[in-house]
């Protein structure tokens, strides 16, 4: 009986959040007193996981399962699971995640709590805290059937590096055509950019930005910062931005370490979706806007004034830094 | 073409959130109930095929009398008939084993649901539903064509979307983007009216097991005030948010 994890990679380089589903599952295993299996799909570095607290990897090599397919890595996951005997499962908030937590936890008869925020409170009875209400509360919630699969939010448990060593056998899933069924014809990523989902820092503008135009700013800053950029709903309503960067109750879930809201009022649609990031700061004109209720650090200014200010100020302290 | 449209029930957005009975429930005291964001665009996008390729379109939600409203409110968009199982939603799995007894009993090609419910957020229903039924299923779906038996369809994924291709009968778990904002439809009068007429079954649960329990909740803990920077000083703030913060 270990405890398992689906570790995530994107071109056979593991994604970060790999490493953090890695380092809860191994607060776990040491609540249950047993040890971390993990399993990879076509990746390169698999002993590296050890340094994360896995002690097996199950590695997965297979052409077929180059690109993601939640059917199939969720009949691949389930027969690792039964392999090993494994009575909890550890996955990411990832889009790809939340695709297969469902497929997987049904083939197993297992019960799965997503959007999970620390250890558990207690492992027997299972129980664990996760978000609820787009944020507005938390939810402590008992996994009463035999297997558990916990999907863990992005940033809540970080990354615990502990120098331990994997060793690494091969994993040989049997997988029939139905598991094709839904096939991947065509995947547009935007390469070498942050993404809401990954980012350590996410910047956002509102439709205090006026139009589409001034979005230079924006994306500058997020440049000099390494963050993904993001928009309030109206934003990309008015088709200023890509659906792809709304976020908010009704759009992407952000839980940045940092998340910089310019131009944004603050309705709570939008901050019950931003608001599991740990900093926020705002930068707008108006001192009543809601928003300053909500974050850590202000600013009361015009952002045309501010943010290319901010940039410069940011650029200078790398150079210091660098 | 059959399609069933899953509703779930949920707080209006704006809702302030608080609990009752020691922290167990959620109190639905002065709360609006609203069809789910993400199953709005989906219903939507089912007119669509309604009114585009003749389909036929069922809405069906599990849940207690009260939430009736709601579920009108979807007939008086334009769904035909309309389900309700009468059971309380508390948790996933159960749902969605009330959900597979109407898709089977029902022959419906296409089933429409969510992302996710916008008060619990689970996003687990329409996956588990599609397993359940050995359905194709695609998540986080922001596009759908269907023609003939042959589906395509855009999925949201981590930094972009993917194009997908598959077959009927299939599950999605739909968003924005299935249809634009603007194409939302209020029910108007006419449509209020019609509703009236049309059927909304009342079915019982089917048993099946409810492998989570929500045993208590609680509100994020109150917030500290937000420390202003003065707009002519924006160096201080680089300097809090590295050596406050310590998140630069
Ligand atoms: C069902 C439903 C779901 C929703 N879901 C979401 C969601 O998921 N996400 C979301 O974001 N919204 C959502 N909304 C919309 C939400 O209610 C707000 O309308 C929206 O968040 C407002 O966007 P905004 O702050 O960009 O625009 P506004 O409210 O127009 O605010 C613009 C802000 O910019 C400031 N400003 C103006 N000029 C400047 C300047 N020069 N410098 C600095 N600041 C300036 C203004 O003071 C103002 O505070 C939802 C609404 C509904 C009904
Ligand atoms: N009680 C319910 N009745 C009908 N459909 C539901 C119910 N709960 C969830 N769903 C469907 O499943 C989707 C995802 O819900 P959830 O898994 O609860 O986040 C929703 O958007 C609905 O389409």
């Amino acid at each position: 009986m270990s405890v398992l994890v689906y570790t995530e990679s994107l071109k056979g380089k593991f994604k970060k959040n790999a490493f953090e589903v890695a380092s809860y599952a191994h607060k776990v295993a040491q609540d249950l007193g047993t040890s971390v299996t993990a399993v990879t799909f076509n990746t390169n570095d698999d002993a590296s996981l050890g340094n994360y607290g896995v002690s097996k990897v199950l590695k997965i090599a297979d052409n077929k399962l180059d690109t993601f397919n939640a059917k199939a890595y969720a009949d691949a996951l389930a027969q690792a699971a039964q392999t090993e005997g494994a009575k909890v499962i550890i996955l990411s908030s990832s889009a790809d995640s939340k695709f297969l937590a469902p497929i997987l936890t049904t083939k197993l008869n297992a019960g799965y709590v997503p959007n999970v925020v620390s250890a558990p409170d207690s492992t027997s009875p299972f129980v664990v805290k996760r978000t609820a209400f787009s944020n507005k509360g938390f939810a402590h919630t008992e996994i009463s059937a035999d297997i558990k699969v916990i999907g863990l939010s992005n940033n809540a448990f970080g990354v615990v590096e502990n120098g331990g060593s994997a060793s690494v056998e091969s994993f040989t899933p049997s997988l029939s055509d139905g598991d094709f069924a839904v096939k991947s014809m065509e995947v547009d990523r935007v390469v070498g950019k942050a993404t809401i989902a990954d980012a350590d820092i996410v910047v956002s503008g509102g439709r205090g930005l006026k139009g589409p135009e001034n979005w230079g700013m924006i994306e500058e800053l997020a440049d000099v910062l390494g963050a993904a950029t993001a928009c309030s709903k109206p934003v990309s309503d008015l088709g200023w931005r890509p659906h792809g960067e709304h976020v908010g109750q009704t759009g992407k879930p952000v839980a940045s370490n940092l998340y910089i809201a310019i131009g944004i009022s603050g309705a709570i649609q939008h901050l019950a979706g931003v608001s599991a990031s740990k900093t926020k700061v705002v930068i707008n004109n108006d001192p009543e806007a809601p928003f300053f209720k909500a974050a850590d650090y202000g600013i009361v200014g015009d952002a045309f004034e501010v943010v290319p200010k901010l940039i410069e100020k940011l650029k200078e302290f790398k150079a210091q830094n660098a | 073409m059959k399609i069933l449209v899953c509703i779930s029930n949920v707080p209006d957005t704006t809702s302030k959130i608080n609990f009752t009975e020691g922290d167990t429930k959620f109190d639905t005291n002065g709360i609006q109930f609203v069809i789910n964001p993400n199953d709005e665009f989906g219903l939507t996008r089912a007119m669509w095929f309604k009114e585009k390729q003749g389909a036929a379109v069922h809405v069906v939600t599990v849940g207690g009398a009260q939430t009736e409203p709601t579920i009108r409110k979807a007939l008086a968009i334009g769904a035909d008939e309309a389900i309700r199982v009468n059971a309380e939603p508390t948790d996933g799995f159960f749902v969605a084993k009330q959900l597979a007894e109407v898709v089977k009993n029902g022959g419906y090609d296409l089933v429409i649901a969510g992302r996710e419910s916008i008060d619990y957020n689970g996003g687990m229903v329409p996956g588990m539903l599609a397993t359940l039924l050995d359905m194709n299923f695609v998540n986080t779906c922001i596009g759908l064509e269907i023609d003939g038996n042959n589906a395509t369809a855009m999925r949201e994924i981590d930094g972009g979307k993917e194009k997908i291709g598959t077959t009927l009968p299939l599950v999605i778990g739909g968003q924005k983007g299935l249809v634009q904002e603007s194409d939302l439809r209020i029910p108007n009068m006419r449509g209020i009216m019609m509703a009236r007429q049309k059927a909304l079954n009342v079915v019982e649960p089917v048993d099946a097991p409810q492998p989570t329990q929500d045993q208590k909740f609680e509100k994020p803990a109150p917030k500290g005030a937000v420390k202003l920077v003065d707009a002519d000083n924006v160096g201080e703030l680089v300097s809090l948010l590295h050596n406050e913060a310590k998140v630069i």
